[in-house]
């Protein structure tokens, strides 16, 4: 009879979501702003990336008065974070029944070994890559949907590209290898054989890819989806920027139409400031987000 | 038999791959629409699953609500296209775009949040076989006008019907391998070119 939880339900909503734009928001009318400019999901969180940076200490999940107050104002699906490895934290926002858990590099880590067994959850779950095999060891995990990391919270594309280039380049590399060399590159990549062979024969991830970490304006994106995303993550560069309203619905468009560059062109004038931002070459090691997750 | 049929598929966002794909398996003429004149020509279009309120606004801003009104040929929707499709929403969500054109109201995530999501095996009138049928943050059909034929429910409600020219579906064919529901619009896109020549 009726299932829930399968993976093709939980990986389902992912495929909805195609082609649209999740944006991070702090409080109830900014979801609204950014429903109003067309986001297909909200993640709720209690501090953008960048304020996370600025402000420093250990970063947790939200508050659930914060996250309901967030259900209630919107019809889109709402997602929020859990620390990398916090499964208590996890069990707690499947029980608010958030649409999506993003176990999330964003937050301090709370295990540097494990990260969440996302099989367990009725609740689908998003964990972010930086390469082909760090995504097929959590899509392993039971993780149904993925995002490349990029460098959350500083407004600076390039390691968004750099991890787009890397998880579709490898799946394109794997297309062109003959069976038996499949072998020693799941050993290489550092993840299962099945789901190897699998990306080799499809020539795509087994879920749906989106980009996050750095996307700051109309053009980001449409790079982001040229380059293969199936959608985009945009957490600091609306509301740390002017005119949020403009830039999210901006944005929005520019993820639709983003072969077009006419409508890039309009869509890109006239939004005000930009997020200042951080140049990801200059942070220190210790600072960069991207590293954490195993 | 006949000529290759020229199906549209709205891809301002949401789950338009699946159906291009199912759609060309059927050996259909595909075309991606995201701009109005992308509708010329076409013997019928699909709306995809993903966020009513997402594609209703992006349709609006590039005048493709009044274009899809104007649009001659069958529609289908799926889950959210059912929702854009509708009369009315009945859970009266600010500023839901609506199409109008099928005499039905919808619930919106009528069976609750993701963790309600599920897939089921369909009971569909004129299928010997059930449909496997996979539903996600679904809206159902809380009322038909009088021309609508209820052709599937779940948990009591209609959730595929059609009006005309029109077929809704509360679920998301495009996401199983099963290609009836599919197949059951391009005969009424042929039904419906007989009509008008």
């Amino acid at each position: 009879m009726a299932e829930i939880g399968t993976m093709r339900v939980k990986s389902g909503l992912a495929e909805m979501l195609k082609g649209g734009v999740i944006m991070d928001v702090v409080n109830a009318d900014q979801a609204k702003i950014a429903e109003e400019a067309g986001a297909c999901a909200v993640m709720a969180l209690e501090r953008v990336p960048a304020d996370i940076r600025v402000q420093g200490g250990v970063a947790r999940m939200s508050d659930p008065d914060m996250i309901k107050g967030i259900q209630a104002a919107v019809t889109i699906p709402v997602m929020a974070k859990c620390r990398i490895g916090h499964f208590a934290e996890a069990q707690i926002l499947q029980a608010l029944e958030v649409d999506y858990i993003d176990e999330s590099e964003v937050l301090t880590p709370a295990d540097l070994e494990n990260h969440v067994d996302k099989w367990k959850y009725t609740v689908p779950f998003v964990c972010g890559a930086t390469n082909l095999g760090e995504a097929l060891r959590r899509v392993n995990e039971g993780a149904a949907m993925i995002r490349t990391k990029g460098e959350a919270g500083t407004g600076d594309i390039v390691n968004a590209v750099t991890h787009m280039r890397s998880v579709f380049g490898s799946i394109r590399r794997l297309g062109s290898m003959y069976e038996e060399e499949l072998y020693s590159e799941a050993k290489r990549l550092q993840a299962p054989y099945e789901l190897v062979k699998w990306v080799a024969e499809n020539g795509r991830l087994p879920v749906v890819t989106f980009t996050a970490g750095g996307i700051a304006t109309p053009a980001d994106a449409a790079l982001c989806m040229q380059l293969g995303a199936d959608g985009v993550f945009v957490g600091s560069g609306i509301f740390k920027a002017g005119n949020p309203a403009q830039r999210a619905r901006a944005i929005v468009e520019a993820t639709t139409h983003f072969n077009d560059p006419a409508i890039l062109a309009r869509v890109s004038a006239g939004l005000g400031e930009a997020m200042v931002g951080i140049s990801t070459q200059s942070l220190p090691p210790e600072q960069r987000l991207e590293t954490r997750g195993w | 038999m006949s000529e290759q049929l020229r199906i549209g598929v709205l891809a301002l966002q949401g789950n338009f791959r699946e159906h291009a794909a199912m759609l060309r398996r059927l050996g259909a003429d595909v075309t991606e629409v995201r701009l109005p004149h992308q509708l010329a020509d076409l013997d019928g279009l699909i709306i995809p699953g993903g966020e009513s309120t997402t594609i209703g606004k992006l349709a609006a801003l590039y005048g493709l609500d009044e274009a899809i009104r104007a649009f001659p040929a069958p529609v289908f929707g799926t889950c959210a296209g059912m929702i854009l499709l509708a009369r009315e929403a009945v859970d009266g969500t600010h500023g839901q775009p609506l199409l109008g054109l099928v005499d039905i109201a919808v619930r919106r995530n009528a069976f609750g949040r993701q963790v309600a999501s599920f897939e089921t095996d369909l009971d569909v009138d004129g299928e010997p076989e059930p449909v496997h049928a996979v539903f996600i943050r679904a809206p159902w059909i809380e009322s038909v006008g009088p021309g609508v034929q209820v052709l599937a429910e779940a948990a009591g409600h209609p959730v595929l019907a059609r009006d005309g020219k029109y077929l809704v579906a509360a679920f998301h064919p495009e996401l199983t391998d099963d290609t009836r529901i599919h197949e059951r619009f391009l005969d009424l896109v042929r039904e419906e070119q007989g009509v008008r020549a």
